[in-house]
């Protein structure tokens, strides 16, 4: 496995933990827990967007595809 | 002479050679931490209550003794040298040594970082009397948390060689220069994956 491939899972593994710690934090309960889960839903849904534009980056520039994942 | 398969894949492999090693590496990485998280499990289990007493008092949830919002600060912190990392990486195969430079003092930075922040927590713990004697929470918290540490002062060396006298090979060998940051981009990512599980794991859970 490349580098970009790793980078391609390692981003998908961090979304899906803050996804978790958002829900984690929501059922922890009081204001402060209620900004932590926006913050952290917030950070799952750039790291999905950095994710997506990173794949399309790969399936574009040669240098970042060159020939397999 | 010429060492064979650093940058060209070997045809039996199908990958050149440090890829290899790297991977082989990380494999006996995964089994130690494995093992250890499997300890975590394993005295988890066997504990009547978690995380237990700790200076006197019972606790019933690790974050109620574990500073999380540290923990979470850490965590963006390696997230975001992971990404620093890769475009170390991406700009040595743009031929852009310059931005090269600038990405990789960013990983180190972000990495220093981490230590930094994981100091304070150590450092609030210990001024509690928190040791990893007190029970078996805090012992396997110690533990992974203070190998993870060791790893990021390991990765710290690393690129902080490719940083400087490592990065004369731009000049002599511009392709196995950019070869050696992606392997150690790979060990990089891989410590950054084992805090994604340790996380949630040892604080949350």
């Amino acid at each position: 496995m490349s580098l970009k491939a790793f980078h391609i899972v390692f981003i998908a593994a961090s979304a899906l933990l803050s996804l978790g710690f958002g829900a984690w934090a929501l059922a922890d309960g009081g204001a402060l827990s209620i900004t932590a889960a926006a913050v952290a839903f917030s950070l799952a849904a750039a790291l999905a967007v950095y994710g997506r534009r990173f794949l399309k980056k790969v399936a574009r520039t040669g240098y970042i595809a060159g020939g397999r994942l | 002479m010429q060492i064979p398969f650093t940058v060209a894949p070997r045809p039996d492999t199908g990958v050149n050679n440090a890829k290899l090693g790297v991977w082989l590496f990380l494999a006996s990485e995964v089994m130690l931490f494995g093992g250890l998280f499997s300890a975590y499990i394993f005295l988890r289990i066997g504990a009547p209550e978690w995380p237990g007493m700790v200076g006197g008092h019972a606790y019933e949830r690790a974050s109620d003794i574990l500073n999380v919002p540290l923990a979470t600060l850490n965590t963006m912190v390696l997230i975001g040298s992971s990404v620093t990392m890769v475009m170390s990486w991406a700009s040595l195969a743009m031929q852009r040594f310059d931005r090269y430079r600038l990405y990789m003092g960013a990983t180190i930075a972000l990495g220093f970082v981490f230590l930094v922040v994981k100091a304070f927590e150590y450092g609030e713990k210990f001024s509690h009397g928190y040791l990893p004697a007190e029970n078996n929470f805090l012992a396997i918290y110690f533990v992974l948390t203070g190998l993870h540490g060791l790893h990021v002062i390991g990765g710290i060396l690393v690129n902080m060689y490719f940083m400087w006298p490592g990065a004369r090979m731009w000049k002599t060998d511009p392709k196995r220069f950019t070869n050696r940051i992606e392997i150690a981009g790979l060990y990089w990512h891989f410590v950054d994956l084992v805090w994604i599980f340790l996380f949630p794991t040892i604080y949350l859970l």
